[in-house]
């Protein structure tokens, strides 16, 4: 075994890359937030859309079922109402699958939210093609795009279970429209309680010697961009650094000048390439640091039924996928 | 609930007629807005904010309030023109509708001017919003709270299935104390709403759905007064007060047509309109 290059100040997950590694649904730190952050502040209340189980509010209904309201299989009666309760001063956590909300639902959290600036958290679930089985009508990919371009809100896409829930709390403490994007599948603990979670701040996770490429993503992704560092220095000698972007919005900047220093940028998200984390990082770029950037993410095109893991190798969004993404950075930056 | 007098009953119809000057005024300044349902509801918009309503004008932000959520937020004129007049702003901010960095936004927006409880304009989304203010009202306050929530619709946004998810779950929850007012003036955009998209039989649906319906003359005072007593009197039912009101209403050449929707008129209209509502004897000048 070789060198890690794990970053030592973030206390990251010492077995990230064991088969020991503890596997959890990033729903699973969802749940736990939200039942923690409803013991902290009563203001709290949860609403679903005939999700209670699938979206992990159960576990807040339990202790909480006076301030727990199910809104039935409508997404865009949930949004209003969730503008009203937080006009009266209440922190509103609407769940439900993310092609549903904010897809279906899209306007009315446009205007009665975002423009009316209410304290509301949307929490889009079933995120991405790593949403398996259920198919392309089931999996939100464009979800990031319909929600960072709406002014006054905070997007959010977690890494793993540990950071799904500081983010829950996190977002249920700051006074702001927020949208947390959760994933479906189980996946690999990458952080510890410990590992700093700040909104708006990217953690670097990886750092190798004189990085040749950066590598910036979010959510699922993460993980398998942190597999794709370790093989290419390991097989190849290619040193790269690996940058968690929990945030999409507000994006942190300051390291985004510090990444572009490696003179060729590569983007991951189980997303579609235009509009998520990629495009917003290119709007920067282009316009303050002009960057070679390569984009890891759907091509323009709906996802389809399979495990996660053959979608994931499928569509590039895996370690193989990312490390061809690498390489091609690297040729057309040298 | 405060007993409406004779005497209290025709300073309503003076002060609902200043209304309807005011909305003429400003929409004839600003060169664009809705006309016909700004003018149909003036006279329920003066029964909430003059008699029945539980506010201060004051203070606007004052917790205790019942809150007011126009859904329709296209009739803005008429809001303004209340709530000026009612004394949230001055009455000459009203020539400032829909002009650029005026409160008076296009379609109301909170926070922009004082007494606007929620942005709206898109349509069907109001009443979502009323019940979510009515849920965080039953968990601060229980089931006999004594605050109330209007909402305001018009009868073409219930043509919007998110107005249905509404009406249903506020019939599940039982709300004593939401009142939906809907505008049934029978136009909408693109004509008569029955040649658009039928809604009748409208008071039926609404039963359908587990509420108490009230039908009513949109321009009468006591019929307003003692629907909004009905309505406050039943319990473990929200109301719906279905107000028939006439487009248009106060000027001949508005009335009943569906073109007045969305235009607002030109200076010689506005001077004819402002003349007829003034020999209606609510002329401003004559206090």
């Amino acid at each position: 075994m070789s060198r890690n290059f794990l970053n030592p100040k973030i206390s990251l997950n010492p077995d990230v890359f064991s088969l020991r590694v503890k596997y959890e649904e990033t729903r699973e730190g969802f749940g736990r937030g939200l039942l923690q952050a409803g013991r902290d502040d009563k203001r709290v209340v949860a609403l679903t859309a005939d999700l209670a189980s699938s979206t992990k509010t159960d576990y807040f209904a339990e202790e909480f079922p006076e301030r727990f309201f199910e809104m039935g299989v409508a997404e865009q009666n949930m949004a209003g109402v969730s503008s009203g309760l937080a006009a009266m001063n209440k922190v509103p956590f609407i769940a439900s699958f993310a092609v549903f909300s904010p897809g279906r639902n899209w306007e009315q959290i446009r205007t009665t939210i975002c423009l009316n600036n209410q304290n509301v958290k949307i929490i889009g679930f079933h995120a991405g093609v790593a949403t398996g089985p259920d198919g392309a009508t089931h999996q939100a990919l464009e979800d990031l795009a319909l929600m960072r371009v709406l002014p006054n809100i905070i997007v959010i896409s977690p890494a793993d279970s540990l950071e799904a829930e500081k983010a829950t709390l996190a977002a249920a403490r700051i006074k702001k429209p927020v949208y947390l994007r959760f994933f479906r599948e189980k996946s690999p603990i990458i952080t510890t309680p410990e590992t700093r979670f700040i909104i708006g701040k990217a953690n670097l996770l990886w750092q190798g010697e004189e990085p040749q490429v950066s590598i910036i993503s979010t959510g699922i992704t993460v993980f398998q961009a942190l597999l794709a560092a370790k093989k290419l220095w390991v097989e190849e000698k290619i040193s790269v650094q690996v940058f968690n972007f929990h945030t999409i919005k507000p994006l942190d900047t300051q390291v985004l000048d510090l990444a572009a220093r490696t003179g060729a940028v590569v983007v991951t998200e189980d997303h579609q390439k235009a509009g998520g984390l990629g495009g917003a990082i290119a709007e920067y770029y282009t316009q303050k640091k002009p960057t070679l950037m390569e984009f890891v993410g759907l091509n323009d095109e709906f996802g389809q039924t399979g495990q996660a893991v053959q979608l994931l190798e499928h569509y590039g969004l895996d370690s193989n996928g990312i490390i061809t993404a690498v390489k091609r950075a690297l040729k057309r930056k040298n | 609930m405060k007993i409406l007098y004779p005497e209290k009953i025709k300073f309503l119809e003076k002060k609902a007629n200043e209304i309807r000057q005011l909305i003429i005024e400003s929409l004839s300044i600003s060169g664009s807005g809705h006309t016909a349902g700004s003018l149909g509801m003036a006279d329920i918009f003066t029964y909430l904010y003059f008699h029945g309503l539980n506010h201060n004008p004051e203070k606007p932000d004052w917790p205790e309030r019942d809150r007011l959520i126009l859904s329709n937020g296209h009739i803005c004129p008429v809001l303004y023109a209340t709530l000026a007049l009612a004394g949230y702003f001055p009455v000459a901010e009203m020539r400032k509708l829909r002009k650029f960095k005026s409160g008076l936004q296009g379609h109301p927006e909170r926070g922009a001017l004082p007494g606007i409880e929620t942005t709206s304009g898109p349509l069907g989304s109001g009443l979502s919003q009323a019940i979510g203010m009515a849920l965080a009202d039953k968990l601060d306050n229980g089931p006999t709270s004594e605050r109330f929530f209007y909402c305001l619709l018009s009868d073409g946004e219930l043509n919007e299935g998110n107005s249905w998810e509404a009406i249903m779950l506020a019939g599940r929850e039982g709300f004593h104390n939401l009142i939906a007012i809907v505008d049934r003036n029978n136009i909408q955009i693109d004509g008569y709403t029955e040649d658009v998209m039928p809604l009748e039989p409208l008071a039926d649906k609404w039963r359908a759905f587990n509420w108490q319906v009230i039908e009513i003359n949109g321009h009468n005072f006591e019929e307003i007064h003692e629907a909004i007593g009905l309505a406050k009197s039943v319990f473990g039912r929200p109301t719906v007060i279905i107000a028939h009101t006439i487009p248009g209403k106060g000027v001949l050449d508005f009335e009943r047509r569906f073109d007045w929707h969305g235009k607002a008129p030109d200076k010689k209209e506005s001077k004819k309109a402002l003349k007829e509502l003034r020999s209606f004897g609510g002329n401003l000048d004559e206090e």
